[in-house]
């Protein structure tokens, strides 16, 4: 949150820089099968943003001491290519891909029957080859179809949305600017079946009643991106 | 967009078939979390779930109902062994005694010494099988713990020595056999070539080069056919 508070982004008919109203979310496309060799895959283009998810396993968990002997371990690793960002990313693993990989980790976690894989690993590789605010909700998201995709049993699909404020107007699914400039952001990982919230996290400062907001936005948003999920699960290659 | 209920139990009708009428399932895909209606007097086959009174499906996959008993097969799913399958396997590892196999599946499965090849003298399992080798052999047994023992007592049960293998997703194996074996028999015919179907996906080819060649082609055909379409078997 840059703090950039005179920088106009909404103008006072509600609309926002990229023409968006303030609940619309950017266009979003989901196809699955993209890495033949993988169990599972899927990429999600949402804005600006792209991102591939590929799922191995369930495979045996090595090194062993991380096996579970009652459940199978999801090992997540999230990373940004290099080419992603106008800045140059340094390749491989640093504080900020680590703490998305556990986050989201723990939001699959939720919604994978994990104990019929007792002792095995489930290999879910995220990749952004381009970023523009939101990867990791775009991340969590091709995750989650990407691991439908490889028939790996699960209780609901996780939707990840991001839902922040502007100008102190709340808006749902900010684009860079909005991100860079913007005042709050609001990741939220839902379960739309039941509604249940299985990963939220908050940066920025949001009132009560702004957080409600924020949080309906993201509600709602995750209905319909739950829409597209199942339509590319069903319709395209399958 | 996809609004209207899929795969609700009460869309289903009863339609007549070669045997008589039966409960026969519209092949409807469905997606983890979907809710495919009521739990009241339906049981829970494969790859669905029963929350509160609830069924939901667990899987990626077409529903199928047979009696009461409601279930999804998986459109694309990792092999899970279940015991008197044959399998392909390939040796990972070994140790004075015991030989560990590769196949395909989300664990390891274990050869004893004693369910071996041949009579093998205690730390002599590498001179037998070693690691690398492709072995054709049957599961035995598969633990609660999905931990499985395979075996190589028994008809046809060997080391590979020659031909190739090929792998295809264990779902397309229906396809590739045909009806009764047709299609897999009609192959061999053509080709003149020895195939052997493992139930984990993996086959082994054996026969002239070009006859290999051929009958990897065919394959590959029928796996990317299965990719355009979407189908299972």
């Amino acid at each position: 949150m840059g703090g950039y508070g005179d920088v106009q982004m909404i103008d006072e008919n509600g609309i926002r820089a990229d023409g968006r109203k303030a609940g619309d979310l950017r266009p979003i496309e989901i196809e699955t099968g993209v890495i033949p060799v993988a169990d599972g895959s899927a990429r999600v283009i949402w804005g600006n943003n792209h991102a591939v998810a590929a799922i191995y396993g369930p495979m045996e968990a090595h090194p062993r001491k991380i096996q579970r002997q009652d459940r199978a371990v999801l090992d997540v690793r999230y990373n940004m290519a290099p080419f992603s960002t106008s800045d140059r990313i340094r390749p491989g693993f640093n504080r900020r891909s680590r703490e998305i990989s556990k986050v989201t980790a723990e939001a699959l976690e939720s919604v994978v029957l994990v104990e019929m894989y007792p002792r095995s690993k489930i290999r879910v590789e995220i990749e952004i080859l381009a970023a523009e605010a939101g990867t990791r909700c775009v991340g969590i998201t091709a995750a989650s179809v990407a691991l439908a995709h490889a028939g790996i049993p699960m209780t609901d699909m996780v939707v990840s949305v991001a839902s922040g404020k502007i100008n102190d107007v709340v808006v749902c699914d900010l684009n860079k600017e909005e991100d860079n400039y913007g005042e709050a952001d609001l990741p939220m990982g839902i379960l739309p079946n039941s509604g249940e919230l299985v990963f939220l996290q908050m940066d920025g400062d949001l009132t009560q009643e702004e957080f409600q907001e924020a949080w309906d936005y993201n509600m709602e948003a995750a209905h319909d991106i739950h829409r597209i999920m199942v339509d590319a699960l069903k319709g395209g290659e399958s | 967009m996809n609004s209207r209920p899929v795969g609700q139990l009460d869309n289903m009708s009863i339609e007549s078939s070669a045997d008589g009428p039966r409960d026969t399932q519209r092949t409807l895909v469905v997606v983890p979390g979907e809710d495919l209606g009521s739990s009241e007097g339906i049981e829970a086959g494969h790859g669905v779930l029963v929350v509160g009174d609830r069924i939901i499906s667990t899987k990626q996959g077409k529903m199928s109902r047979k009696g009461n008993t409601v279930s999804v097969s998986p459109l694309h799913t990792r092999y899970m062994p279940r015991p008197g399958d044959l399998v392909i396997g390939h040796i990972e590892g070994c140790t004075n005694n015991i030989w560990f196999v590769d196949i395909g599946a989300p664990f390891n499965s274990i050869l004893p010494m004693s369910l071996g090849p041949a009579k093998v003298e205690f730390g002599g399992t590498r001179k037998i099988l070693d690691i690398g080798d492709s072995i054709i052999c049957r599961v035995q047994e598969v633990e609660e713990t999905h931990q499985s023992v395979v075996t190589m007592k028994g008809m046809g049960l060997r080391k590979i020595r020659s031909g190739a293998l090929d792998e295809l997703d264990p779902h397309l194996l229906g396809r590739l056999i045909g009806k009764g074996g047709s299609f897999l028999r009609e192959m061999k015919m053509q080709t003149d070539c020895r195939i052997v179907v493992a139930d984990n996906g993996r086959l082994w080819i054996d026969g002239e080069l070009e006859n290999i060649l051929e009958v990897r082609k065919r394959i590959n055909g029928i796996s990317s056919e299965a990719k355009m379409i979407g189908v299972d078997a």
